[in-house]
């Protein structure tokens, strides 16, 4: 399969769409949180740590303030972990901060179906009582099986359910940029 | 790669990239036992059966808490609560344990093998926590990790184990594992406590310990099983404890940075001396501590198996 398996790839943001949008992302974060002064960022792994990296980075440029920032991995959390056949790997939660006054916004590549975003919920809780969990995303691409919603969207790309969408970032060695993957097999 | 066994039985039969998955996938568990809630949902709606024919406080303990902190449901048995003294077969009180459908099975047992018999027999994943003088694979696990952590890695250590290493599963379980990941080691003992034909686990024997001791960079005490004092392996506790225990002399002859450890429980002033246990060198208590972190990967990949 892999070896017939060519994808064919349409770029959707380029990587200054993705500046201007993650730039937007941050202004918004400081208007509507009135700063960021009790504001913790907590990137869900992979991608959505480097997109909080880059938030912190950039909200320091706007305020010149720091605001804290921490990883979670939310493979235990997941609803899916019985039913997988591969194993997924674990990686480390470091969460160097008490979550417990801040208002915590979490940071995710690309929200479907929000069964990510319902686990690091769950994970966020059992590491203390943030006053308020606020989701910023990339790409939002529809098709939710949980009633959740992103208070802050980089771009929303309408999908088919098996249509695939990719962030690739230069942190992991890609020219940043989104994408709509679709199996060659599939349009040939 | 992933693991794909359904049992841990001992380290004999595990390939070093097992050994590193299992050592890999305990790693988050240590962040998980740091919190103020220490509970992630995992291994939900699983059930974990400690089935312990000999006493065991720390080890039990261990398993009961990485079960729990998976958000496993735990249940003990032990043989003098149990239907054992009426005369059950250990076979037949694993098969009503499983019929029960619990899912993953840990067993201590006085006879070598009795993990692998219920393995072959049962649908449940089974856990050796000590058969006889043959394994005891999750301490050597843990203490793999605990060398990792402390020395960056375990290839090309030299490490020396000492005691009574022909009636130690755990000495046989961190010999295998030792050797696997590229550690050169060497067992130290009186000749009667030497099992034959050691030295193609690939280990050097010494009976000397300050020959032995020197330059090493890790030592692994083993108990002074007191209670097999009847079997005359030595003269007196006394004789052995001069020629075998761990004094604050003899560290002074390994490496600078020599990492003291013990499975436990100790005997303070037997195998080794109270200045070492409460000195510098010891990592006895991050044994402990990576003790748990390890048995929560171990029933984290067994359970991801499908």
């Amino acid at each position: 399969m892999s070896g017939t398996n060519h994808r064919h790839e349409s770029v959707i943001m380029d990587r200054y769409e993705m500046t201007r949008a993650l730039t937007r992302i941050a202004h918004e974060i400081l208007e509507r949180n009135r700063g960021c002064h009790d504001v913790g960022l907590v990137g869900i792994r992979t991608g959505g740590v480097y997109l909080a990296q880059r938030l912190k980075q950039l909200i320091s440029q706007i305020e010149q303030t720091d605001v804290v920032l921490g990883e979670l991995d939310i493979t235990l959390y997941r609803d899916d972990l019985a039913l997988r056949k591969d194993q997924p790997v674990l990686k480390k939660t470091d969460i160097p901060f008490h979550i417990s006054d801040l208002k915590i916004i979490l940071v995710d590549d690309v929200l479907f179906t929000g069964r990510t975003i319902r686990a690091a919920m769950d994970g966020l809780m059992d590491l203390g009582r943030p006053v308020e969990i606020q989701l910023a995303v990339l790409v939002d691409r529809g098709h939710r099986q949980l009633p959740i919603r992103a208070n802050y969207v980089g771009k929303n790309i309408p999908t088919a359910k098996d249509e695939n969408i990719r962030v690739f970032l230069e942190e992991l060695g890609e020219e940043d940029r989104v994408s709509k993957l679709i199996d060659a097999e599939r349009t040939a | 790669m992933s693991f794909k066994r359904k049992d841990l039985l001992g380290l004999g039969s595990l390939s070093p990239e097992e050994m590193a998955l299992i050592l890999e996938a305990a790693e988050p568990f240590k962040e998980v036992s740091g919190r103020e809630i220490k509970k992630v949902p995992a291994l939900r709606g699983k059930t974990v059966v400690n089935l312990f024919f000999e006493p065991s406080t720390r080890t039990r303990t261990s398993f009961e808490l990485a079960a729990k902190r998976l958000s496993a449901d735990v249940v003990n048995f032990s043989p003098s609560s149990s239907s054992v003294v009426k005369g059950e077969t250990l076979l037949d009180t694993a098969r009503n344990i499983e019929f029960m459908q619990a899912d993953i099975l840990v067993l201590r047992h006085s006879s070598a093998g009795a993990a692998e018999i219920l393995a072959k027999n049962s649908r449940m994943s089974v856990i050796n926590a000590g058969d006889g003088w043959h394994e005891h694979p999750t301490q050597a696990l843990s203490d793999l990790l605990t060398i990792q952590e402390k020395k960056g890695q375990v290839r090309g250590l030299h490490v020396a184990i000492v005691g009574d290493v022909a009636h130690s599963r755990v000495a046989r379980s961190n010999i295998h594992a030792l050797t696997k990941m590229g550690a050169h080691v060497r067992v130290v003992g009186p000749p009667t406590m030497m099992p034959l034909f050691l030295h193609r686990l690939g280990v050097q024997v010494y009976h000397d310990f300050d020959k032995a001791i020197a330059g090493v960079d890790v030592v692994i005490m083993l108990r002074l099983q007191l209670e097999r004092q009847g079997r005359s392996l030595f003269p007196s506790i006394r004789e052995y404890a001069r020629l075998y225990g761990l004094t604050f002399e003899r560290v002074q002859r390994a490496a600078k940075d020599v990492l003291v450890m013990h499975p436990g429980p100790v005997n303070r002033g037997v195998e080794i001396a109270h200045d070492v246990v409460d000195g510098g060198s010891a990592v006895i208590l991050d044994q402990v501590a990576n003790g748990v972190a390890v048995r929560m990967g171990l029933m984290y990949l067994l359970s991801q198996r499908n």
